[in-house]
């Protein structure tokens, strides 16, 4: 009996708590984590703890070279971003529209989006050289890949009664290019759009590995020549916190797109 | 009665729709021929697949019919146009628009001004009674509501022709009976030639000046029954005797074509 009733009062409690205050705790916990890990012998080399790893940001900026790696990088991910999202666009809707188109082009992406990017790095490099260009050329073909398949879908999903009802009120191929196709895959974009700025971060190392002078993949590397670990520790950090700051910048701008929709996720 | 007097508004002529698929040859409809006259409100009955829909995607100008030809005024059908409406049983409401903004979508096409068209969609969203929700999106509305939206959609291009298929068919009974009604009393003051699809006995005697009940494979006319109920009709309607002995006439029929299909 007073079992249930201790139940009763957790679920209060567990509810009482703010999402912002279940944050504060997830961020605690894993502090005290990274404290244990720093202590315990056979990890403490590896995770240095949170002090160490704060002092190494200063090393890091005043050997000048944090912002540089960042804005490097930063410059890689957005060309490449951006140029993915300009070719996926077209290729998405060919694909959808043209059957030939589909049938030839589907299986090409299918192949190569099962090939890890880290594995055409360097026939990249040989053809396109060291340095920004074949950095640009990985980021853009990964997030190609991912968002053309996104959004071809979302084409292919348009409700064929849409299309109908546009026609019997007057709509011509154009119209219902622009007012039906367009908007009924725009959350489908933005979808593509979310997924292709992850991959582009994930793809980042990658797109480093090879002959980059500056950059936060390539960072991590040659520090990891030099084995100082707490500003390795330090990058692997940033990445995260770019990461996770673009997707919650991204879905802010998702709701906006999307009011309409049937479906919305929690 | 006044209405045989009226000139033919469509004339479907012949009309046969071959698929040609894997499995070879499927007849969906064949040699269908019936004079629509204007302000008629015509019902189509039959089991599923009867070719139905096929009928009225080709009226609309949806689909090309295989042979045959349907005219509207005398003028020959190809693709789609203004004077023919369509209302879908799946509603069809472009879900990223609001209630008014889909009103005006087919008013916008034709060239109106943005606050023309407003103009004019409010009236016909008032028609159907959704002043409340002209700024709510189709999520927010149940079915009977959409369906109201889309006839009203339907209604603000003014077409001359308005095509249904299974427009009730997704709604709850009480739902139904209201919009049949409703459907009544805006056929009556509109004045239009109306063609609506059913698998709804009842509704189609409550709605139609003529019943036309198809048979399946190949889709055909079996038989065409003239309601002679005058309007208006109510829901009171179908306690007449009249309303049972022409229920009875057709379901049987309707009902033999689905002992066919099953087979």
């Amino acid at each position: 009996m007073s079992d249930g009733k201790k139940q009763n009062e957790q679920k209060d409690l567990i509810s009482r708590i703010p999402n912002w205050g279940w944050l504060c705790i997830s961020f605690l916990v894993a502090m005290v984590l990274w404290y244990c890990l720093s202590i315990y012998p056979k990890t403490a080399r590896s995770f240095p703890f949170l002090p160490k790893v704060l002092a190494s940001l200063k090393t890091m900026i005043e050997r000048g070279v944090l912002w540089q790696d960042f804005s490097s990088s930063m410059i890689s991910v957005i060309l490449g971003f951006i140029l993915g999202f300009v070719t996926a666009v077209p290729v998405a809707f060919l694909m959808a529209w043209y059957r030939p188109v589909r049938f030839i082009v589907e299986p090409w992406i299918q192949f190569i989006r099962n090939i890890p990017p880290l594995a055409y790095v360097p026939l990249v490099v040989i053809s396109a050289g060291v340095g920004r260009r074949p950095q640009v050329i990985v980021i853009w073909l990964a997030t190609f890949l991912i968002m053309t398949v996104t959004i071809y879908q979302g084409v292919r999903n348009v409700d064929e009664t849409l299309i109908k009802a546009a026609r019997v009120l007057g709509a011509k191929d154009k119209d219902i290019f622009v007012k039906v196709i367009f908007p009924a895959t725009t959350p489908f974009i933005v979808t593509a759009v979310r997924l292709g700025v992850s991959v582009a971060l994930t793809t980042l190392i990658a797109a480093e590995s090879t002959g980059a002078v500056a950059g936060l993949g390539m960072r991590i590397r040659s520090l990891n020549n030099s084995f100082e670990v707490e500003p390795m520790l330090l990058y692997i950090i940033i990445i995260g916190v770019i990461g996770i700051t673009s997707e919650k910048l991204i879905k802010m701008w998702e709701r906006r797109f999307t009011r309409w929709q049937e479906k919305r996720e929690e | 009665m006044a209405r045989e007097e009226r000139r033919v508004k469509v004339k479907i002529d012949n009309v046969e729709k071959i698929y040609e698929g894997r499995k070879g040859r499927m007849v969906a409809l064949n040699g269908i021929s019936l004079d629509i006259k204007e302000n008629e409100f015509i019902c189509v009955v039959g089991p599923s697949g009867c070719g139905k829909s096929t009928l009225l995607n080709i009226i609309a100008g949806l689909l090309d019919a295989t042979s045959g030809a349907v005219y509207v005024d005398g003028k020959k059908v190809e693709g789609t146009g203004p004077e023919r409406g369509v209302v879908f049983q799946q509603y069809a409401l472009f879900p990223w628009l609001t209630v008014i903004k889909n009103v005006m979508f087919g008013l916008k096409l034709k060239g109106m001004s943005d606050e023309e068209a407003k103009e004019v969609a409010m009236k016909y969203i008032r028609m159907v009674d959704l002043e409340e929700f002209v700024d709510s999106y189709p999520k927010e509305l149940s079915g009977g509501m959409k369906q109201r939206v889309a006839i009203a959609r339907a209604y603000a291009v003014q077409p001359e022709v308005l095509l249904m298929d299974e427009p009730f068919g997704a709604l709850d009974a009480q739902t139904r009976t209201q919009l049949q009604t409703e459907l009544l009393k805006t056929w009556e003051e509109e004045q239009k030639t109306c063609f609506f699809i059913t698998h709804d006995v009842e509704e189609a005697i409550v709605l139609a000046t003529r019943v036309v009940i198809m048979s399946a494979r190949p889709g055909r006319i079996r038989d065409i029954v003239d309601i002679d109920i005058p309007y208006p009709r109510t829901q009171e309607t179908k306690m007449t005797p009249e309303f049972i002995k022409l229920k009875n006439r057709i379901w049987s029929q309707v009902y033999q074509e689905y002992l066919e299909v099953r087979k």
